[in-house]
């Protein structure tokens, strides 16, 4: 079917034809949603199953041990057999939850997390829906999951997990604003919200080098704030479990609380893939001005190749936050915001605007 | 419930936005089983009532039906972290009574043990505190450090933590061959360490912002509240009993009792970081000196201490710890009372952290260093 | 102070009270219904000024019940034991010194608690340790057949 791993449009097309071929395009449509969403899935399980046990391999080197080794080879089954555990454990409910919400919350946060997914271009002709809007929509989305954690703490009927719950809506509701003005940065200097534009754009360089110190900063403000938005430490207040015990996932438990986990991961995964994206050339070989035989062998690495070594990057990034710094303060976080990050993204886009309007970018 | 009642409903009205929670019997941050009725306003700490007791073992009671000997091995349950100095102040005390005499050799034996005590204390204390404000990676360098010391003691008595090494009369054994090269090996080591200490943790800009200028406790409070030790000595209140009653071999050694008069948080941690150069100090001056000679009088096989009433304070690494026997002349003590650093430290807590925020109350209870069983003996 | 210096200033201010050199430090028993006042005199007279209490402790004997406060002055370096006698053993009332020492709140409840001393004017006498069903163990005649074997 044309398989090209440095162009994958060509294999979806050919693909779409054959489905339309034999059956009728109702059926195309809903056996081509199967399939991508069977993917996602099994993308969503696999990939994070490999960043917690990723996370537990850096933590380990950060903190002068090994991690897990007993599970398989260099205990590469541990997070395997973690899953089956969790998949096994007793579901509990507090007896004076509100059920509904309760039972809903996970799924709230699950659905945030795959709907945010969608737009992502993981190579070139590998992206499910290539919107005009695709930046906008990835941060509207990404905001959805802090009903889940709002409603979870709520239903919980625990007040470590109200408390948590309220730290992240107001921690969340704060940061989005400047994950969104740090891309409105790069959304003046690309020229179009659509992702596979903005990828295509940064050919020649990324965008990260392309808008000088405008994007060099806006690129710094989207890594922390997009470390505040998937609750990571040091902003990891809404779980803060030396305070809150475990916040507001505090009352699940088994595969409830799995999916917390895993979304955690998987919104990780997001930040990282944006940042990627926007800043870093997506899946865009590294080029450097003139250097023809350099450029050359870097386009022979596949464009999947490229994503996930930029976005595993990132990853490690976030990561290094974690185990290195102390927990911030609730007043802190939001001074942090507030007081700072809001105010230099502000000046930020001014200073990006007069790049672009000076035609210095180019 | 009476009580739950009793804390929000105040003389004249009742406070609908304040709500209670229970932080412990178990919880992360309480290291132990320490339930701290906290009324909160939001994220605002407006009080915190420390309810203890639930590892209380009657240590007082078992005492009094106990041999001097075996009282000892009580007291290392109770503050297991300066296990050795509570057994020490049971043995000088015991030692007083009776009015013997022990070799110098025990002396500096005893010294260098409880220093070595007092350094991997406040290690641990280092790994907690960097842990309760959400630094993980604190701990495993903190015990990797502990860790040389409690090989040290268990190649010497044996015990890793509840090391039972005094006895009425000096020590239970002589020193392994080893001691001393190990320690001196140990001190070089951890002299390269403990900057790393400073520069994982003390120079980050979140955890200075977490600590300064929280957790006020002003000189006259840290008095009346009797709060000792580095948290004691963080108001400015000199309190330091190896200074003022110099017991064992400190009366030979030189070594700053450090203050700081700020009195918050971060005075409290940065003393702690301080007196780990001190113990350091401390052994190194001791270890090459070591006198030859014997290690343990010879004391009668059953211990009689003289009728009256006998007080012995030492240093632990929470602060004063203090001993008083009631003897009627028999072989079983007629009282013994613990004074237990942790116990006073832990009531000041509510005039600290009151005001603050959540999260500053667990930073505030790292740096007061509980130990519950110490607290509840 | 030494502690000659000592005795002979707590007998010049204590009339009613008895100044003995024990053991290690300067003992003096006051009368239960004057332990207040004497409590503050010795955390408020400058030449004293008692203001650190590092221990307090009750014990039981025959027919009373005495409880024993350490006293340092952390200006003066000087040490002192004060001690009060309660007059009844079976039902033990003393006053309490919370107000002069605020740490005392806390030990008078465990003296309250071990030992069943009330303490008047205490703000809030509960048990510390213990249930409320429970008896005061640190009692010579405290009896639980459950928890300790006779020998």
């Amino acid at each position: 079917m044309g398989f090209n791993i440095y162009d994958f449009s060509g294999m979806t097309h050919n693909m779409h034809l054959w489905f339309m071929e034999r059956m009728s395009p109702t059926a195309t449509t809903i056996v081509e949603w199967t399939v991508i969403g069977v993917s996602y899935m099994l993308f969503v399980a696999l990939f994070g199953l490999f960043l917690v046990y990723a996370e537990r391999k850096v933590c380990a080197a950060f903190q002068q041990r090994l991690g897990p080794m007993r599970v398989g080879l260099w205990g590469l089954l541990q997070t395997i057999a973690d899953f089956v555990k969790l998949l096994m454990k007793e579901l509990i409910m507090p007896k004076s939850a509100d059920k509904f919400l309760y039972n809903l919350a996970p799924f709230i946060v699950m659905i945030a997390t795959f709907l945010a997914m969608a737009v992502l271009p993981f190579a070139k002709g590998l992206q499910t829906l290539d919107f005009d809007i695709g930046i906008f929509y990835v941060t509207a989305v990404s905001s959805v999951g802090v009903i889940g954690i709002l409603l979870a703490g709520w239903s919980s009927n625990n007040k470590y997990s109200l408390i948590g719950a309220m730290r992240s809506g107001a921690q969340i509701l704060s940061y989005e604003l400047s994950v969104s003005l740090s891309l409105v940065t790069i959304i003046i200097l690309a020229g179009s919200m659509q992702l596979s534009v903005i990828v295509e754009s940064q050919r020649d360089s990324w965008f990260l080098f392309k808008g000088h110190i405008p994007s060099l900063i806006a690129f710094v403000i989207f890594l922390i704030a997009g470390t505040a938005e998937t609750n990571r430490g040091p902003f990891d207040l809404a779980e803060a479990e030396s305070e809150l015990t475990a916040g507001f996932h505090t009352e699940y438990s088994g595969i409830k609380f799995a999916f917390f986990f895993l979304a955690e991961y998987i919104n990780m995964f997001i930040v990282a893939a944006m940042a990627t994206t926007v800043f870093l050339g997506g899946w865009m070989p590294l080029h450097f001005g003139s250097i023809e035989s350099f450029n050359h062998v870097m386009d022979f690495i596949p464009p999947l190749v490229w994503f996930f070594m930029k976005v595993c990057g990132v990853i490690f990034l976030i990561m290094w936050f974690k185990w290195t710094f102390p927990r911030l303060r609730v007043d802190q976080i939001l001074t942090l915001e507030w007081k700072y990050l809001l105010p230099i993204n502000l000046v930020n886009i001014l200073l990006m605007c007069l790049v672009v309007l000076t035609k210095f970018h180019l | 419930m009476s009580e739950t009642k009793e804390i929000i409903i105040s003389s004249d009205k009742i406070h609908t936005d304040q709500y209670l929670v229970n932080m412990g019997p178990q919880h992360p941050s309480t290291h132990g089983v320490l339930r701290l009725l906290v009324r909160l306003e939001g994220e605002i700490v407006h009080h915190i009532q420390p309810h203890v007791g639930y590892i209380h073992s009657g240590i007082e009671k078992m005492c009094e039906s106990l041999s001097y000997p075996q009282v000892i091995h009580l007291t290392d349950r109770m503050d297991y972290l300066s296990a050795h100095m509570n057994n020490e102040a049971v043995c000088l005390c015991v030692e007083n009574a009776l009015q013997v005499e022990v070799p110098d050799r025990v002396k500096y034996v005893r010294t260098i043990m409880d220093e070595l005590t007092r350094l991997a204390s406040h290690q641990l204390w280092w790994c907690v505190m960097g842990m309760d404000l959400g630094a993980l990676t604190t701990f495993f360098y903190g015990l990797r450090d502990r860790e040389h010391i409690l090989d040290i003691f268990e190649e010497t008595c044996g015990a890793r933590m509840t090391l039972n090494y005094s006895v009425p009369g000096g020590v239970m054994f002589d020193i392994h061959p080893n001691f001393q090269k190990r320690v001196k090996a140990f001190i070089t080591e951890f002299r390269k360490k403990l900057p790393e200490y400073d520069q994982l943790l003390t120079g980050n800009v979140i955890f200075q912002e977490r600590t300064n200028d929280i957790g006020y406790l002003s000189l006259e409070d840290a008095i009346a509240w009797g709060v000792t030790g580095p948290s004691g000595r963080g108001s400015g209140f000199s309190c330091d009993v190896r200074k003022h009653n110099p017991y064992s071999a400190y009366p030979l050694v030189q070594f700053e009792e450090k203050l700081d008069t700020r009195g918050d948080s971060f005075a409290r941690y940065r003393l702690r970081i301080e007196e780990m150069h001190e113990s350091l100090h401390i052994i190194e001056q001791l270890i090459d000196n070591i006198p030859e000679g014997d290690y343990a009088v010879k004391m009668k096989g059953v211990v009689k201490l003289p009728e009256g009433e006998f007080y012995q304070r030492v240093e632990s690494a929470r602060g004063e710890f203090g001993v008083y026997i009631v003897s009627d002349g028999k072989k079983n003590p007629y009282r013994v009372k613990f004074r237990s650093p942790g116990f006073s430290n832990l009531f000041a807590l509510n005039k600290m952290a009151a005001g603050h925020k959540i999260a500053d109350l667990v930073a505030i209870m790292s740096t007061l260093d509980l130990v519950i069983p110490d607290i509840d003996r | 102070m030494t502690n000659e210096e000592l005795q002979a200033c707590l007998t010049g201010e204590f009339t009613n009270a008895e100044v003995k050199i024990g053991k290690q430090y300067v003992e003096i028993l006051v009368q239960a219904d004057e332990l207040h006042d004497a409590a503050v005199k010795l955390s408020t007279l400058p030449l004293l000024s008692f203001d650190y209490l590092f221990c307090l402790s009750g014990v039981d004997y025959p027919e009373k019940i005495q409880i024993v406060y350490h006293l340092e002055s952390t200006k003066h370096r000087h040490t002192v034991v004060l001690k009060v006698n309660t007059a009844d053993r079976v039902d033990p009332v003393v006053d309490t010194v919370s107000d002069v020492w605020q740490t005392a709140k806390y030990h008078e409840r465990e003296v309250y608690d071990l030992l069943g001393v009330k303490f008047n004017n205490h703000t809030d006498l509960r048990r510390l340790f213990l249930d409320d069903s429970w008896g005061f163990p640190l009692r010579k005649d405290y009896k639980d057949e459950v928890r300790i074997v006779e020998r």
